[in-house]
């Protein structure tokens, strides 16, 4: 219990840091100190994103640092592609896809840390387009 | 002024995949969208980190509220666990997005990529 607390408070740190909802910690702390079945953990840590990512956002956006249009069109396109997921996770084997989305995810970490190295700029911020 | 157009519709179609991928993402592993949000408006769309992780945020609302609705049909969500961590991940997350106006932005960039092979870690133990 204290353990889920403890892990509880440190996604959302990663969250409000990293603009992640926290369920790669969520997911594993309702397994390993709460006792969920795998299914039961990831149904679960949708619920507890949910206030951690309206609070981030609250906060944000008094900083000043939301784009409403597009997180408005990012976010409700993703309820259909979201739709379109589940009905391909039930089609096709899980192993494959699995392990080609996770090479796809360490290709964009290296792109990020690659982005960091190549740009130098003072104020921190990404010229390549916007 | 047709570049300029041209510009605008190619960055709502850009924005668009985003959106698209990561509801897939999201549907197919049951990770939250950021995951695939955050770099691609870094990536694609040069979003300054900040501003990428906290759009981000605000999109993420959208889906996991949609996926906890759907899932809790199922009657697959613990309420009282979701509160659990929930609850302690609040008072975390107003404490993440104070720290992070300190942070420079590669800085983020580059814990973003860190957090990435872990979760990319996770996907092949699974």
């Amino acid at each position: 219990m204290i353990g889920a607390v403890a892990i509880g408070l440190v996604a959302g740190v990663v969250a409000g840091l990293l603009g992640v909802g926290g369920g790669v910690l969520f997911v594993p702390g309702l397994v390993l100190f709460l006792g969920l079945g795998q299914h039961a953990a990831e149904a679960t840590s949708l619920l507890a994103i949910v206030p951690v990512a309206v609070v981030g956002t609250y906060r944000q956006d008094r900083y000043g640092n939301v784009n409403r249009r597009d997180a408005l069109l990012v976010g409700v396109l993703s309820l259909l592609g979201a739709a379109g997921g589940v009905v391909l996770a039930n089609a096709v084997t899980g192993a494959l896809l699995r392990d080609a989305f996770a090479a796809l995810t360490l290709l964009v970490a290296a792109q990020l840390v690659r982005g960091t190295l190549q740009e130098k700029g003072s104020d921190g911020r990404n010229h390549s387009e916007a | 002024m047709q570049l300029a157009a041209d510009r605008t519709f190619n960055r709502t179609l850009r924005l668009m995949a985003i959106g698209t991928m990561a509801g897939l993402f999201s549907g197919l592993f049951g990770v939250g969208g950021g995951s695939v949000i955050v770099p691609l408006l870094i990536l694609w769309l040069g979003y300054d980190e900040r501003v990428a992780t906290s759009t981000a945020l605000a999109a993420i609302v959208f889906i996991a509220a949609f996926g906890a609705a759907t899932q809790g049909l199922y009657g697959n969500v613990h309420v009282r666990d979701a509160l659990l961590v929930g609850a302690p991940a609040v008072l975390g997350v107003l404490l993440g997005t104070r720290l992070q106006q300190s942070l420079k932005g590669p800085v983020i960039a580059r814990l973003f990529a860190a957090v990435l092979v872990v979760s990319a870690i996770e996907l092949i133990l699974r």
